[in-house]
């Protein structure tokens, strides 16, 4: 097992002591995944959302159940949707084709570079970006992308960037890790990217990898860089929607925890609880 | 042993064959020969020249309102069935969409010969961007070629149902599918690939059809030496002239997931000895991350079938900004230009442009609209360049409206047909504009991010769908029927006076060429998206068949469930056919009409 896994699940353990409410009604915690899609679930369970997951149905006192689909497109129609089950997570908040929770976390998109090059990137709109080798994700719906492809899009900031597309291969274990491999071992300059894809494979990085969240994104609205995550339900499905808010509350500071071990960079100086109890 | 024999044969005299039309002999039968037969459908555009033309006549406007249904079949699936039957010496080939099952039914009374089951990965469904389709199969020498959606090329034996090769073309966890119907040339299966959306390079390939392997696979981006470009390409525009225009025409290395996919239809002029298809859109970039024409994507390409050298390439649109994908059937005709007949190639072109294209030198003879245009006026003749509106250029974070055609264009993959007798193309097509717009948020794979908002919705008159009779000699609409969904299926025309099309409310159309007025139709247990055929049976009648099967990108909102009420779902074609699920449910069914017994004689 993953030794923050191992660190994760153990904390999880011992900080709930025993079953603290049982909801009734709600007889298991049913969660679509994807099963291969690291850091944030796997088959193994080896994810940071398979870690929550677990924490919420140990406090809620029921066991926790997986229907595993690829996060693609139609990920939510061929799950939730079709009723395989009743929960899943990492969606944004407010997500508009499920109801959510309160967000239990709120993530940007960062800069990751070796740190050994001291460039200290925070900026999209830093000159050197016009020169440094780029590496970002791409999705490739209707011509859209992450926010920093539009961003260095509009720029005109095209030649030096290079993309990855954010499905990675399926049959590779660690399907999101090229690009974050790609600076590490040179290929890259930078990479901007999910925070908690950056922060995760970056820990893992045998060269010291710097992670930095994206600022001054003002000037590139509507675009977006910064997101509050929260778990999706049916809509209409208050019931487990409220159970899974009121356990997110009990939980919020081993949440936290969590989110450390797997080093996604956190939002509102890293204090999720603040977010939570909006 | 009969089989090995058969095949040595045939590839040695296939060419000559075609050429001097000499009658077959033995078991082998000559391509030609079958196509020009009417008891055969051998591949789904019934001949290489894709006219979907049928000399039968016993069907008549005056007979057709007898026509009923003499025997069906139920494939028990809920995807959109896109593709034509197949009918080879008394026997109907059907493939599903995913799993791609392979059916074979007699085509006297329908009974069950075999079943071939392919195994196609479960996961490719998850995999492919718009419903799990299957356009069809082709017969060529003793075996039935398909594709499956998790990529293999596949040859099974007609007689007997048995798998006789399988290739691995590429991988689904890569974002690669295959959607599209093969076509079998010179002994060469040719296959293309889906995915431009995920980073996929477009590329066709041809197969040895006795053994599965490999012959060329020219790719849609890249060097020349990668798209098979070498002395012999000529192509007739300047802006298409140059030394590896798929590498230059990009953004450093963007060539490499530039998408230009081939997952439409292949056409085949054996005098010329050219293959023409045409690639899809430049995937998976945001526009502003992929400034230049971005080659070969949007691009009809000729090629030398054994080789897969390019003769030449003409790019119908640079630097795609609505996802027009180029795919559409090539029908190749000879019409008079300017009072000389001229083989050309006629192309009802996504962007909404009727094209007329000199086959042997690509260069464009004529281009002009048959459907709402908003996005461009027309194309300059003398550069092959369209003319693209600057304000409706999309910009990330702000709206643009009124893009006409929309993303589907004026016309998708459903096949058109011609009549040699009327000189007159029959296009089933879309009537459709969107507007795009910045939404909150959307999220894949765990990545968060802001998404767009593609809606679209009926064209100007309120209508979203067409059936039109085109004249590409005087450029102009003959008649059109208009429907009230986007026609979605393909048609079929026969010297009976009559062509066929089906609606996605559960329509099966019979018209009345002469007049363009719709004189049957049938309903159907679900909508039609697939291919209508025609055929001669064992008994002298003629037949006429199709699958029903509501699904594909427009009808997915039945087929996979999604939300009407979300209007961006099947990337923005939920919210123009939103009332669909009121109109069909989804459900697989192939259906065999004839006259009854003695009235067409």
């Amino acid at each position: 097992m993953n030794p923050l896994l191992r660190a994760a699940l153990a904390l999880a353990v011992l900080a709930v002591p025993g079953p603290v409410m049982a909801a009734d009604d709600i007889s298991a915690l049913r969660v679509c995944a994807d099963p291969n899609n690291l850091p944030f679930s796997n088959e193994a369970g080896e994810g940071f959302e398979n870690a929550i997951a677990r924490l919420l149905a140990e406090d809620m006192a029921i066991p926790l159940e997986y229907e595993w689909w690829p996060q693609e497109r139609g990920f939510l129609r061929k799950t939730l949707k079709a009723g395989k089950c009743d929960v899943v997570m990492g969606l944004p908040a407010h997500y508009e084709m499920a109801e959510t929770t309160q967000p239990y976390y709120r993530s940007s998109y960062v800069f990751v570079y070796r740190t050994e090059s001291g460039l200290d990137l925070s900026s999209l709109e830093d000159p050197r970006l016009r020169t440094l080798r780029i590496g970002v994700t791409l999705i490739g719906d209707d011509g859209v992308n992450t926010p920093p492809a539009h961003a260095l899009g509009d720029l005109g900031i095209a030649d030096n960037v290079t993309g990855y597309m954010v499905y990675g291969d399926s049959e590779d274990p660690e399907r999101q890790a090229e690009i974050v491999k790609a600076v590490a071992d040179g290929r890259l300059d930078t990479a901007v990217i999910w925070g908690p894809t950056a922060g995760y494979f970056a820990a893992r990085s045998k060269t010291p990898l710097t992670v930095r969240p994206v600022a001054d994104v003002a000037a590139f609205r509507p675009l977006e860089f910064e997101f509050s995550i929260a778990m999706g339900v049916r809509p209409g499905d208050d019931r487990l929607r409220d159970a899974l808010n009121a356990a997110l509350d009990r939980n919020a500071g081993r949440i936290a925890a969590i989110l450390k071990d797997y080093g996604v960079p956190l939002g509102d100086d890293g204090d999720t609880s603040k977010e939570v109890r909006k | 042993m009969r089989k090995e024999t058969g095949l040595g044969w045939c590839r040695s005299t296939l060419v000559i064959l075609a050429v001097t039309a000499i009658p077959a002999v033995g078991r082998t039968q000559n391509l030609q020969d079958m196509m020009a037969d009417e008891s055969q459908w051998i591949m789904p555009s019934k001949t290489y020249d894709a006219h979907r033309y049928s000399t039968l006549d016993e069907l008549t406007p005056g007979n057709v309102d007898q026509l009923q249904v003499v025997w069906t079949f139920s494939t028990g699936l809920k995807a959109g069935h896109e593709a034509a039957p197949l009918v080879v010496n008394g026997t109907m080939y059907i493939v599903t969409p995913w799993p791609n099952m392979l059916y074979a039914l007699d085509v006297a009374d329908g009974s069950l010969k075999w079943q071939y089951d392919p195994k196609t990965m479960r996961a490719s469904k998850g995999v492919a961007c718009c419903d799990v389709v299957n356009r069809g199969a082709a017969y060529y020498d003793g075996k039935i070629y398909f594709n499956t959606l998790d990529n293999h090329a596949v040859a099974v034996d007609a007689e007997t149902g048995k798998e006789v090769w399988k290739t691995k073309l590429g991988s689904i966890n890569k974002g690669e599918t295959i959607t599209m119907a093969p076509l079998v040339v010179k002994g060469k299966v040719l296959v293309g690939n889906s995915g431009g959306e995920l980073g996929v390079r477009g590329k066709l390939s041809a197969l040895d059809a006795r053994t599965g392997e490999v012959v060329w696979q020219a790719y849609s981006t890249g060097p020349d030496k990668d798209v098979l470009i070498g002395d012999d390409f000529k192509p007739f525009y300047e802006k298409d002239q140059g030394t590896d225009l798929g590498v230059t025409t990009w953004p450093p290395e963007h060539w490499k997931i530039g998408g230009g996919s081939v997952w439409g239809w292949i056409s085949y002029d054996p005098k010329l000895d050219l293959i023409y298809y045409g690639t899809s859109n430049p995937g998976p970039w945001n526009h502003t991350q992929r400034m230049g024409d971005n080659k070969w994507s949007l691009t009809i390409f000729a090629r030398d079938p054994d080789t897969g050298m390019a003769k030449w390439a003409y790019q119908i649109e640079e630097h795609d900004l609505f996802d027009y994908d180029a795919v559409n059937e090539n029908v190749l005709a000879t019409i008079p230009i300017d009072g000389e007949p001229r083989d050309v190639l006629i192309r009802p072109e996504r962007n909404g442009h009727m094209y007329v294209i000199d086959r042997a030198t690509g260069e464009v003879l004529s281009a002009t609209p048959y459907e709402h245009i908003t996005v461009s006026k027309g194309v300059d003749l003398k550069t092959g360049k369209l003319l693209k509106v600057k304000e409706k250029e999309p910009k990330s974070g702000r709206i643009t409206r009124d893009i006409c055609p929309a993303a589907p264009g004026a016309k998708d993959w459903q096949p058109s047909a011609f009549s040699p007798r009327t000189g007159l193309l029959y296009v089933p097509h879309q009537h459709l504009c969107m507007d795009m717009k910045p939404m909150e948020t959307g999220y894949i794979s765990g990545t968060p991010f802001v998404g767009a908002e593609v809606s679209m919705y009926a064209g100007p008159g309120g209508y979203r769908g067409e059936f039109m009779a085109w004249d590409p000699v005087e450029k102009r609409k003959v008649w059109a029927i208009r429907e009230d969904y986007p026609v979605w299926s393909g048609t079929v025309v026969t010297a009976g006076g009559l062509a066929f099309y089906g609606t996605m409310d559960r329509w099966f159309k019979a018209v009345d060429i002469e007049t363009g007025k719709v004189v049957w139709k049938f309903r159907t247990g679900s909508g039609i998206v697939g291919q209508p055929i025609t055929y001669r049976g064992p008994d002298g009648r003629q037949y006429v068949a199709v699958m029903a099967g509501v699904g594909g990108w427009p009808g997915a909102l039945v087929a996979a469930h999604l939300d009407p009420k979300v209007p961006f779902g099947a990337l923005g074609f939920v919210g123009a056919v939103s009332d669909l699920p009121e109109d069909t449910a989804p459900g697989g069914m192939l259906y065999v009409f004839a006259l009854p017994k003695g009235a067409g004689q």
